[in-house]
């Protein structure tokens, strides 16, 4: 692989009207989709502005490459409407279709070289030759595939073709770029490349940009906000650190790296805290309840990062997390450069019915020691933890 | 075996000689089927192309014809033809039985289903996302169906060489509407018939090389289209050929 090109800066685009500041630059409202009877997207309502990023993040099923279609202009809604810079435009509207553009989860590159695919969106709005090689070159330059240009597609491997497709679509300098699972087909070395890839150029030769995402891991590393997109409904739109640290629904919370403690109850409030008794008899003392708060007596969940759970020896001093637990070592599971470490009260100890997951370095492991039946103090700030009305 | 030698040699000498009778048969045959596949294709690709693409009640019902249709029979279809064009017939008034019209309308009706159903394979193998994308870089309806069709490309010129292939070596259909008249209707594939039946052995042989030379062209340019469809299906694939 040769060396990475440097970014091109981005051309003036004299052509595009100035937006008034509130003024999204799309918004999907009331959109619904339905496939035989089943309500496969309904989403209340969706914005994305000029200068932005945004992820659509959820899991496979959820309705995203529905959504993308829809958003793309190419798939007609069953009910709502989308307005881009407040006019509402229909599938098939060729003036608002053609500042669009999208990247499809398995691009399919027309038969040919790099340069006649990464040509075609320009040729199809009959932008003169001369033009159009000038502006095909830039976008090759872009991503580091001027000596690709003459290839035939098919000589291309799996991440040289997802960047054609990339190329494709900013040739063209859309105002609102599409992606469609950008990354899902890319092995790791190069998922990493192409997100770096995307990273740089999304916001440079795009106005804004919409990604569509089952990976936490893309939508943190590239938006600026995420919406995580459930069973066809949007269940929260935020920044990445709105997502992690207030997660709306255990969904979210889930989905977005948290682990749940189950089957809770409200047990009383003070100070503004919440305590939870779990089904051991185990309390936890809880910042945060989402959407509202939860009624005395309520059932409910409680999530927590892994990241957030301090592991200390179980003859520890005293610390100020008003969580402490202790518990014993049943497993270790490497990730990377961290290990997963599965502890669960017993019931004779402290923490009857208590199952945690803890995130920690390798160093850290060492240093405490863990292994499968260790026990070990589990510390969790109240901060840390969020309470959520368990669904009925 | 004396009746190869001599039947080889006859052939031979008619062959290089640059004989007129088997020229001028040669001749007829490829106008004669080179323009029942013209007719057939400009009928065949737009039904197979629609048929391939288009959803619509009684779509599976159309699929089916179009693949009875390759194993119409040419004497069934010459039938059809005969009737329509003999004097009692709806159109005979317009004269055309025993010419090449006739002919080339009987070796029509033959390709059409060929290149149709052909078509419709190859329309349907390339995956509809072609469109959805060509849409999503900007293209028209119509430059997304063109699109596509590029796509099917080398799929659509197999399905006209495979109908002029068809047509060409068929003898029922021409026989029965172009009567075998020497100097106007003859085909290779009617003369071969009749030079059989006169004994005349060498001429039919030489006639019937001819005609293998074609059969066999046509099919290197089927089987070169075909090796360099796959070749074209491989890059459709690429995002998901992780040796690559």
């Amino acid at each position: 692989m040769g060396v990475m090109a440097t970014p091109a800066p981005a051309p003036a685009r004299a052509d595009r009207p100035p937006l008034a500041p509130s003024q999204p630059l799309l918004r999907a409202e009331s959109l619904q989709r339905r496939y035989g009877g089943r309500a496969v997207i309904d989403v209340a309502e969706l914005e994305v502005a000029a200068g932005e990023v945004l992820a659509i993040l959820g899991p496979n099923g959820a309705g995203k490459s529905t959504l993308f279609r829809l958003l793309l202009l190419i798939e007609k809604p069953d009910a709502g409407r989308i307005l881009f810079e407040g006019r509402a435009v229909q599938p098939g509207d060729r003036a608002v279709s053609r500042r669009l553009a999208g990247v499809f989860q398995r691009p399919h590159l027309f038969t040919g070289s790099v340069r006649e695919n990464v040509g075609y969106g320009l040729r199809v709005r009959g932008v003169s030759r001369p033009e159009r090689a000038r502006r095909v070159a830039d976008a090759l330059a872009w991503l580091g595939l001027e000596a690709h240009a003459g290839a035939p597609v098919h000589a291309l491997s799996g991440g040289e073709a997802q960047r054609v497709a990339l190329a494709r679509a900013l040739a063209l300098e859309p105002e609102l770029l599409l992606l469609d699972e950008p990354t899902a087909n890319l092995d790791i070395t190069v998922r990493r490349r192409f997100r770096e890839d995307l990273e740089r150029l999304a916001r440079t030769h795009a106005r804004a940009a919409i990604l569509i995402t089952h990976d936490p891991g893309d939508a943190f590393a590239l938006a600026d906000r995420i919406a995580v997109l459930h069973e066809g409904r949007i269940v929260q739109v935020g920044a990445p650190d709105e997502l992690v640290l207030h997660p709306a629904t255990p969904f979210v919370a889930a989905f977005t790296g948290a682990e749940l403690l189950l089957d809770g109850s409200v047990s009383g409030k003070e100070d503004g805290l919440v305590l939870v008794e779990l089904k051991g008899g185990t309390r936890l003392v809880v910042a945060e309840a989402a959407q509202g708060g939860v009624a005395l007596g309520a059932r409910v969940h409680v999530a927590y990062r892994p990241e957030d759970v301090l592991l200390a020896a179980a003859d520890a001093a005293e610390t100020s997390a008003q969580n402490r637990f202790l518990l014993r070592v049943t497993a270790l599971n490497p990730a990377g450069g961290l290990v997963r470490v599965r502890l669960q009260g017993d019931a004779t100890s402290l923490a009857a019915g208590v199952a945690l997951t803890a995130l920690v370095t390798r160093r850290g492991a060492d240093t405490l020691g863990l292994a499968p039946g260790r026990d070990v103090l589990a510390q969790l700030k109240a901060t840390a933890l969020r309470a959520f009305a368990a669904p009925r | 075996m004396d009746v190869f030698l001599e039947a080889a040699r006859e052939a031979a000498r008619l062959l290089f000689s640059g004989d007129s009778y088997v020229r001028d048969i040669l001749g007829l045959s490829l106008r004669v089927s080179g323009t029942a596949v013209l007719v057939g294709v400009l009928i065949g690709i737009p039904v197979g192309v629609a048929v391939g693409i288009g959803r619509f009640p009684g779509r599976q019902l159309v699929v089916a014809l179009i693949h009875t249709g390759f194993a119409l029979p040419p004497v069934v279809v010459g039938l059809f033809v005969y009737m329509l064009l003999s004097r009692e017939g709806p159109a005979g008034a317009l004269e055309l039985l025993f010419t090449p019209t006739a002919m080339v309308l009987a070796q029509a009706l033959l390709a059409s289903p060929y290149v149709a159903g052909i078509t419709l394979a190859a329309v349907q193998a390339v995956p509809s996302d072609v469109r959805l994308e060509a849409r999503a870089l900007g293209a028209t309806r119509v430059q997304a169906l063109w699109a596509h069709l590029r796509e099917a490309r080398l799929g659509l010129g197999a399905a006209v060489v495979a109908g002029f292939g068809a047509v060409l070596s068929e003898v029922g259909a021409v026989m029965m509407v172009g009567g075998n008249i020497l100097g106007e209707t003859r085909v290779m594939t009617t003369a071969i018939v009749l030079e059989t039946r006169r004994g005349r052995y060498g001429t039919a042989l030489a006639l019937g090389l001819v005609l293998l030379a074609v059969a066999f062209t046509v099919n290197l340019i089927l089987t070169r289209l075909q090796q360099g469809r796959q070749a074209a299906v491989w890059s459709t694939a690429g995002v998901e050929r992780p040796w690559a």
